[in-house]
Order: structure tokens, then sequence, then C-alpha cells
């Protein structure tokens, strides 16, 4: 089969990719924002506070952690090659990353769930684990712009990544309780924000300044006449977008909570267009400057399996998805079973 | 010290039996939620509501464990066994790929609703929403079973370049042991839970909890128990003769039995010995392997000593582990028949008030039996599992692919740090998680009755019985 002239061994590894960007892009948003919020219950006024905190993710954050099961699922199947090579090169930080999910994803019910007195600890289980699982990803995603080779200087880079995305997810999870906060709440998720918007900044621009510097072939793509020109208008949106959020920030929380969803559309907005930066710089390769999509892909007919099925399905999900979040819009409200 | 191959073994192997106890729980937990909000709908009788209540937060509670350990699950094929996806991913890969499409993001999605969006849909939709999350688990449960299946009777398949490529989707999803496997797992997860509820429910009445929930979800957990027993046995039974046909040399470590021949003991208590490839202490009942394995006292039962290469290269799997696994299975499966039937058939009595079917007929000594039988399925479940597994080896993907093949160049002490921790978490978590269990148990002797809640005891949950009301009004759906 030929998809506009083009045949099946070269379209569909490029489909996956991009079906398997989309998932890691979604999940780095969805699952972003809610490991941020685990990270800022640390700073929670109150337990009452934290409580509402959780709250306001408990509705949502199995089915966005499910977007990393589906991300590593189509690396896995898409491209198997890959997947063997860059998790076992990435052994430790991937064990530390499924340490914090797991210890973040039981103490949603164990707070709650187990005696009283043990609430602070589980609480506590709760943010660590969040912390945790964001220092391994933001590790991860520094050593995988520096190539995947570990030296002092890649190490560095990667811890800097580490902070800078722990920093970042605050920052997102600040903008989400500003949407789905209330009063004292919200007010302090505005000074979150605030305090967090370096993260972000730092984060994009080293990995921006940092990319180009690793690989000749990157700094071909970004800085070469006239591409230079079609692609300016990714840092200028980004700028654009840091614009909006400061001045928003500034003026939060208003009257009849106007303007409350601008920072976090604008946060979507910045974590988009640095995963399309990112996308640009490594495509057409799945292990940086190894292997190429096409190299590490699986058979076509397992792959059109896989397509046929993702046609229906994808919008599917993504329908009743769209259904929870209505279910659970406007301000986050205690959780109870009845 | 040992290698990294037998390192990784035991961290697979620990992850997924970590894993397994609490998807055995959710499958059938959700099918259960599903019929006590249905008998409530029907009734209008608030026991049920109150049962729905209470078995919810320790379905939300092992739905949490199961995701998180789940996840680590599929981040563990790539960093310790590449070589199986190197291998058969063209295979393994879709089946993977529909599992997470059609049921991972069903579930998850819809557990938000179910557990917490009660008082926010209509009636309608939060039973749509038990019933999906149910029918996600259960999905699941079939593309996990379809590629298990696969590895233990590989088919539909040809190997280019020692790279496994699919020809027909039907032969890899309908292998020969698929039908049997799930029936086998699914039955398996409904004694789990049937037991479960059977055993907390005994802890609750012993602690002096009469309420009329306890009474009814008691009775329904030995009741569906003393139905699906007899069953998972015909079908255990059925599954044993599937692999006698596909996979002969792990039904000969399942009984010990060496040397194929006819009138074959079956051998009730025995220490394999791979050293001298015999028994040591073997107590046998003469002919009944023939019998049970070929119905016939003469039939050919299949020995160990047929799967030893020329060379002396041993390819059938480690004997004493799975012989014992098998009958630690069998004898639950037993334990689980025996008190279910006890109880049925005590219960059959009329009680005091001329009703039959009433727990207050059952003797102190076999609820407190019953207590420890909450745990029966999970013990059940690990053997089984050991048994069909460890059976496998040294086979990752029967006649294919070895397990040595696949394991990833990790040095051994960083599989060993790494195992040392899951361990530590594991062990810490399953204490965690049964000590809430019992202590949910325990609490809810204090909660009220939901009938006896008058208009003035809380705003929220008289507006919760009206909405129920009116939920009740629509027809079964």
């Amino acid at each position: 089969m030929e998809l506009f002239g083009y045949a099946d061994e070269i379209w569909l590894p490029f489909v996956f990719a991009t079906l398997m960007g989309v998932s890691i892009l979604l999940y780095v948003i969805l699952d972003g924002y809610d490991l941020g919020v685990g990270i800022l219950t640390l700073f929670a006024e109150d337990d009452a506070q934290k409580d509402m905190m959780v709250a306001s993710i408990g509705p949502f954050w199995d089915a966005n952690e499910t977007w990393l099961v589906l991300a590593i699922g189509l690396l896995l199947v898409a491209f198997p090659a890959a997947h063997g090579l860059i998790l076992s090169t990435l052994y430790l930080p991937v064990f530390f990353l499924l340490v914090g999910l797991i210890l973040r994803g039981v103490s949603f019910e164990f707070r709650v769930k187990a005696r009283a007195k043990y609430k602070s600890f589980w609480n506590g289980m709760f943010f660590a684990g969040s912390l945790l699982a964001t220092l391994s990803q933001g590790f991860m995603l520094g050593l995988y712009v520096m190539g995947l080779q570990f030296n002092t200087g890649t190490f560095v880079f990667a811890v800097l990544c580490a902070l800078a995305l722990t920093v970042g997810y605050a920052f997102i999870g600040a903008t989400w309780l500003i949407l789905k906060g209330e009063a004292s709440l919200q007010v302090n998720a505005v000074r979150w924000a605030k305090n967090c918007i370096w993260g972000l900044v730092v984060g994009i621009g080293a990995i921006s300044v940092a990319t180009p510097l690793v690989s000749t072939r990157i700094f071909d793509r970004w800085f070469v006449w006239p591409d230079m020109l079609w692609l300016s208008p990714m840092p200028i949106l980004s700028l654009a977008l840091l614009a909006l959020l400061w001045r928003s920030l500034a003026h939060l929380p208003q009257e009849n909570d106007r303007w409350a969803w601008a920072p976090f559309v604008s946060a979507l907005g910045l974590f988009t267009l640095a995963f399309l930066g990112l996308a640009y710089s490594f495509y057409p390769y799945v292990v940086p400057e190894k292997l190429t999509i096409w190299e590490a892909a699986s058979a076509p007919e397992s792959l059109i399996i896989i397509l046929i099925g993702a046609c229906v399905v994808v919008p599917t999900i993504l329908a009743y998805t769209a259904l929870a979040y209505w279910v659970f819009r406007g301000k986050a409200k205690a959780l109870r079973y009845d | 010290m040992m290698d990294t191959l037998i390192l990784s073994r035991i961290q697979f192997a620990a992850n997924i039996s970590f894993h397994i106890l609490f998807p055995t729980i959710t499958i059938a937990l959700g099918w259960f939620l599903l019929f006590f909000k249905l008998r409530f709908q029907w009734t209008g009788d608030l026991k049920w509501m109150e049962a729905y209540r209470f078995w919810v937060k320790i379905f939300a509670l092992s739905f949490a464990m199961g995701v998180v350990s789940g996840i680590t699950m599929s981040f563990q094929f790539g960093t310790n066994w590449p070589g199986f996806m190197e291998t058969v991913g063209n295979i393994a890969g879709p089946l993977l790929a529909y599992e997470v499409m059609t049921a991972f993001f069903l579930e998850a999605v819809f557990i938000g609703i179910m557990l917490f969006g009660f008082s926010r849909v209509p009636g309608w939709l939060h039973t749509t929403a038990t019933f999906l999350v149910a029918f996600g688990t259960t999905v699941s449960t079939f593309w996990i079973i379809v590629l298990n299946s696969w590895m233990h009777t590989p088919q539909g398949f040809e190997m280019i370049d020692g790279v496994a490529f699919a020809t027909s989707w039907w032969d890899i999803i309908f292998n020969p042991s698929m039908p049997y496997r799930l029936a086998h797992m699914l039955l398996a997860s409904g004694l789990t839970v049937s037991f479960l509820i059977a055993g907390i429910s005994a802890l609750r009445w012993l602690l002096g909890d009469r309420k009329k929930s306890v009474r009814s979800s008691m009775r329904a957990g030995l009741i569906f128990g003393a139905i699906l027993i007899p069953i998972q046995i015909f079908a255990g039974d059925m599954h044993g003769l599937n692999t006698l046909e596909h996979q002969p040399q792990k039904v000969a470590a399942m009984e010990g039995n060496w040397e194929t021949g006819p009138n074959t003991p079956l051998v009730l208590f025995a220490l394999p010995n791979e050293e001298t490839r015999s028994n040591d202490y073997e107590i046998a009942i003469p002919d009944l392997a023939s019998i049970i394995l070929t119905h016939s006292a003469d039939g050919v039962v299949p020995g160990l000593n047929d799967f030893v290469a020329e060379d002396g290269t041993v390819l059938h799997p480690p004997v004493g582990k799975v012989f014992w696994s098998f009958r630690v299975m069998v004898a639950t499966g037993m334990a689980m028949l025996l008190l279910s039937w006890g109880s049925v058939a005590l219960m059959a009595r009329k009680n005091a008030e001329g009703r039959r079917l009433q727990i207050d007929r059952l003797p102190k000594l076999l609820l407190i039996a019953l207590v420890p039988m909450a745990l029966s399925g999970w013990v059940a479940t690990l053997a089984g599992w050991y048994t069909t597994e460890i059976g496998r080896q040294p086979w990752l993907v029967q006649g294919v692919m070895t397990t040595e093949m696949a394991v990833a160049d990790v040095p051994a002490p960083l599989v060993l740090s790494t195992l040392l921790g899951y361990l530590a978490i594991y062990a810490a978590l399953l204490l965690a998680y049964i000590g809430v269990v019992v202590y949910l148990a325990v609490k809810a002797r204090h909660d009220d009755p939901l009938d006896s809640l008058t208009p003035s005891s809380g705003e929220a949950v008289v507006d919760v019985i009206s909405r129920d009301k009116r939920g009740a009004a629509i027809p079964a759906e």
C-alpha cells in the first residue's frame, strides 16, 4: 500500500513517530500539571488546602498517566530497537521515575483511607513521589538532548534540566490551580506561578542553546537562511506567550474569575512550542544521531494493524476524555464517593 | 554472586507477582460493584448501596495499586528484556497497543466518573461508567491473556532472519491455549473476589457489625464462590489437558513424572530431585495420573526424561517449583470448594425467623476460618501463574526464543540494587494495603446504616438518596 506515492516502510514510521510525539506532548502537559500540583502541596497553607489541591486532580490523574503508557507503548511497538536502547541506557533514572509514580499513585488512596495518624506520612509520600518522578523525567530529557552520553558535562546538564522541569511542572500545576481553585488557594496559586515562571524560561532557554551546540546537524537545521525565517515564529510566539503570562499573572485573580484560564492556556502553548522545537531538532532520529525512525521501525504489517485500530479508538478516547473534563468542569470540589 | 539473567528474572517475577494481585481483584470486583448497583436500582434497598459504598473504596485502592505496578511492567520490557520486543515485537506490539487503546483509557477515564461523579452525573451515566470500568478491566485481561497464551502456544507467524512476522492475526489471537487460559484467569478473579468479600464480611460480622449490607454481601460472596469453584475445577482440568497436548514437559513437571509410560501414578507428595532425576520421599496413588490425564489406567503420560537433549541440555522447567506451585493451587482450590459448599449447605437450613440462606446459621468457627480465606484467591492465583510461567522455562516463547536470549546486558549489581528497591517498596505497600483493607472493615462497624438516615442527618445524603430514587426509576440499563 502506498500513500501519496510513499511506500509503507516510509510513511508508517513517520505516522507513528507523530503519534508517539503527540502522546508524549499530551503526557507532559497533562501529567505535568498534576505532578506540579503534587509538588506544590508542600507549600499548601493547611491540610484543607492540600485536600483541595489533590481534589483538583483526583478525577484526572489516572487518565493523564495513561498517555505515558501509550507513549512508551508506541515506542515499544513501533520502534522496538530504539525502545531497548533508550530504556536500558536510562536504567536507573527509569527506576526512580517508576518509584516516584508508584509512591504518588498509591498516596492518592492511602492518604484518605489509612488511619488519620498516617495522613501526614502519605501526604509526604505524595509530594516526594511527585518530585522524584518529575526530577527523573527532567534528568532523562537532559540526557536525551545530550545524545544519551554519560560524562560530567552531560550529567550537570541533565541535573539542570531536572531542576528546570520540576519548576516548570510546578508552574503549569500552579496555572491549573488558578483555573480550578478559589479564594486563598487561587491567590496562592498566582504567587506560585509567578515564582516558578523562571524555571520554564531557564529550562527552555538552556535546551534551546544546548541542542544546536551538541550536534552540528541540529545547528545547521536551525541557523541556515532562509529556514531561519520560517522558524522565526516559534521563538517570537514563545516570547509573546511569556509576555501574556506575565501580564495576566500581574492582574489575577480578577472579579468574576475573568482571565483565570489565561495562564493555563499560555502554559499549554509554551510547552507545545518547546516540544515542537525539540521534535524539529531531532527528527528523523529516535535515538539521537544513532537510529532514525526508519531504522528502528517494526514491520509495516504490524504497524498497519495498530494504525487501523488507532483511527477508530483514538477519537473515541478523546471524546470520552472530553466528557470527563466536562463532568468535572468548574472549580474543584471535595472528592466524595457519594 | 547471581548473574544478570537470574536477577532480572527475579525482578520481573517480583513485579508481575505484585501486579497480578490487584487486577485479580479489580477485574471481578468491578462486576460485583455493578451487581450491587443494579440490585439497588431494582430493589431500592439501601443495603445494596451501602455494600457498593464499602467495596468501591477497596476497588479504588486496588485499582491505584494495579495502575502503578502495571506501568512498571511496561517499562521493564525495555529496561531488562529488550530481546523480547526485538524478536517478537511484530506480534506482541499490536496486542499490547490494543490493550492500551481499548482498555486502559476506558478504565482510566471512567474510573474518575465512577468514583467521584455520583453527585455530578445522572444515575444512568454513573451505572454506565461502572459498567465501562468493569468492561475495561475485562478487555485488558483479554489482550494480556492473548499475548501470554501466544507465548505458550505460538502460531500464525513466520521467522525471517530471527525476527517473527505475523501471517495470520486470527491464528495469533485465537491460539490454542487462549480460551482455556482466559476462562481460568477470569474464574480465578471471580473466586478471589468472592472469597475476599466473604472473608472481609465474616470479619465485620465477627466484630459485631450486624448491618444488612454485611449479611447480603457475605451471602453474595459465598454463593458466587460456591457456584464458581466447580466451574473453575472443570476449566482448570480442560486447561491442563490442553497443556498436555502443547507443552507436555510442563505437565510432566506438574506431575513429577520422570519416565514416559502407561499406568503413571498420581504423586501426592515428593521432593523432586534433578540431580538423581527421581523423586525423593514419594507418596503416590497408582494409575491415577494416567486416569486423570488420559481417562484410561494404561494411558501414556509424558515424562521429563524425554526433554533432555543428547548433549545433556535440559529443555524442561525446574521440576520442584512447578510441582509444588501446582499442589498449592490445587489445595487452595479444594479449601475453597469445602468452605463455600459447607457454608451454603449450612445456610440452606431455616434460621430462627424461618428464613433460609442467612449467615447467622454459620457456626463461629466457620466464620473464623473464612477470614484468612479472604486471601485464598491471591495464593491460588499466584501458585497457578507460577505453575504455568515457570513451567514455560527455559522458553520465553515456546520453541521460538529462550528467556536467556531476551535479557538486557545490564550489570548484575545494578539489577540487584533495583531489585532490592522494588522488593522493599512492594513489601511496604502490600502491608499498607492489607492494613488499610482491614482498617476500613473495622471502621465500617461505626458507620450508621444508610436506611437509618432521616432527613435531618445531612443534606448531602438526603440529596443522594433522592437522586438514587430518581436513578431507580430508570429501567435497568
